[in-house]
C-alpha cells in the first residue's frame, strides 16, 4: 500500500476546503484552529497506537527525542532534522524538508500560505504529547519553504 | 539523530491508520458545520473530486497501465490495481446491464470505516465514505470520461454488503457527425 500520498492529498484538499468556509479575515484564525483540532484528535488517536514499550520515558526530553525519531518516521518516512531546547521547557523542532511543504514551492513564494499546512500537524504534535501524559503549546514558523520549525512550549507544573 | 531511520513494522500500520484517522476527523468536523446530511456527502465528493483530478496522476505514473479498450477494462483496472494500491483491498466488480456501461464495485472490506462502529445518531443518511466516489469520479474525468458514482448500498446502513456504482455517461462530443441536410 502507497504510504502517505492518500494523507498529503487529503490534507491539501482539507486545507482548501476549510479556508473556503471563512473567507474573511476573522475566518482565517478559526480555521487554523479547526485544522489544529483535527491535527489534535489524529496525533492523539495515533498515540494511542504505538507499541507500548516506547512509552517508558524516563524524562521530558527523551519524549520530545521519541517525536523526532519514531513518530515522524512513522508519520512522514523522515526524521526531524534538528531538536534544539532551552532546557526549560521550550523545544525547537526543525525539519529542513517538511513533506507537506515541499510540494509547494521552495524559498519564498507562497510563504503566506505556508501557515495554513503547518496547522494539521501542529496539532498531531500537541495530541501525541497529550496521549503521552504531557500538555503542551504547539506553534510552527517558515522562514523558507521547505524548511520550518516547530517550536513545543511545556509549561512548567 | 544519525542513525538512520529503521522502519519498524509497526509504523507501516500507524502510516495506514494516519489517513483512516484523519478523514474521520474531517467528517466529524464537517458533521459540525453541516446540519444535513445531503450537505455533507455532497461536500465529500466534492472533497474527493479535487483529490481524484490529481490521484489519478500519481496512479498512472505508479502502474503504468496501458490504454483501455472497454469501460469493463477501466473499471477491472479501478478495482484491481488503483484500490489495491492505495488501499489495500480489491472490491469485486460486477456489470449491471447489458449496454456495459453500468458497473459495481462491491467492498468486503472497507479500510476507511476501520474505526467507526455505527454513524452519528440522527445521521442515517450519511455516506460516510463518499470521498471515495468523488475520487473515482474525480480521475475518470481526467481521462476523458464522464461517470456518474454513487454508493447503492452500505454496510455502515444497515445493507448486508458496501457497492458503489459506476455509471459511464456518453461524453457530450461524442455525437456522431451530422451532414447538414
Amino acid at each position: 500500500m502507497v504510504d502517505t500520498v492518500l494523507f498529503e492529498f487529503l490534507h491539501t484538499e482539507m486545507v482548501a476546503e476549510l479556508w473556503a468556509h471563512d473567507p474573511g479575515p476573522g475566518g482565517q484564525k478559526m480555521s487554523l484552529s479547526v485544522l489544529e483540532g483535527m491535527g489534535f484528535r489524529v496525533g492523539q488517536a495515533l498515540g494511542e497506537r504505538l507499541p507500548r514499550e516506547m512509552l517508558a520515558f524516563r524524562e521530558e526530553l527523551d519524549v520530545l527525542k521519541f517525536l523526532c525519531k519514531d513518530l515522524w518516521v512513522a508519520v512522514f518516512q523522515k526524521q526531524m532534522d534538528s531538536l534544539r531546547t532551552n532546557h526549560q521547557g521550550t523545544y525547537v523542532l526543525q525539519d529542513n524538508s517538511f513533506p507537506l511543504l515541499l510540494p509547494m514551492a521552495s524559498g519564498l513564494q507562497y510563504l503566506e500560505e505556508a501557515p495554513k499546512f503547518l496547522a494539521f500537524t501542529c496539532g498531531l504534535l500537541r495530541g501525541a504529547l497529550c496521549t503521552l501524559g504531557i500538555e503542551s503549546v504547539v506553534t510552527a514558523s517558515v522562514a523558507a519553504l521547505p524548511v520550518c520549525k516547530f517550536q513545543v512550549v511545556i509549561p512548567k507544573s | 539523530m544519525s542513525r538512520p531511520a529503521q522502519r519498524r513494522p509497526e509504523y507501516h500500520k500507524i502510516n495506514k491508520d494516519l489517513f483512516v484517522l484523519t478523514y474521520g476527523a474531517l467528517v466529524a468536523q464537517l458533521c459540525k458545520d453541516y446540519e444535513k446530511d445531503e450537505d455533507v456527502n455532497q461536500y465529500l465528493d466534492k472533497m474527493g473530486y479535487g483529490i481524484g483530478t490529481r490521484l489519478v496522476e500519481d496512479f498512472l505514473a505508479r502502474s503504468c497501465v496501458g490504454r483501455c479498450h472497454s469501460y469493463s477494462e477501466i473499471t477491472d483496472i479501478i478495482a484491481q490495481v488503483a484500490f489495491k494500491m492505495y488501499l489495500g483491498i480489491t472490491p469485486s466488480v460486477t456489470c449491471n446491464n447489458s449496454s456495459k456501461n453500468e458497473f459495481s464495485l462491491i467492498l468486503d472490506k472497507n479500510p476507511l470505516v476501520e474505526f467507526v462502529e455505527e454513524l452519528p445518531a440522527g445521521r442515517s443518511s450519511l455516506c460516510y465514505c463518499n470521498l471515495l466516489c468523488g475520487i473515482i469520479r474525480g480521475a475518470l474525468e481526467m481521462v476523458h470520461l464522464a461517470a456518474d458514482v454513487t454508493f447503492l448500498q452500505d454496510r455502515l446502513k444497515g445493507d448486508s454488503v458496501t457497492e458503489i456504482g459506476i455509471t459511464f455517461l456518453k461524453k457530450q462530443d461524442e455525437k456522431k457527425y451530422r451532414r447538414k441536410k
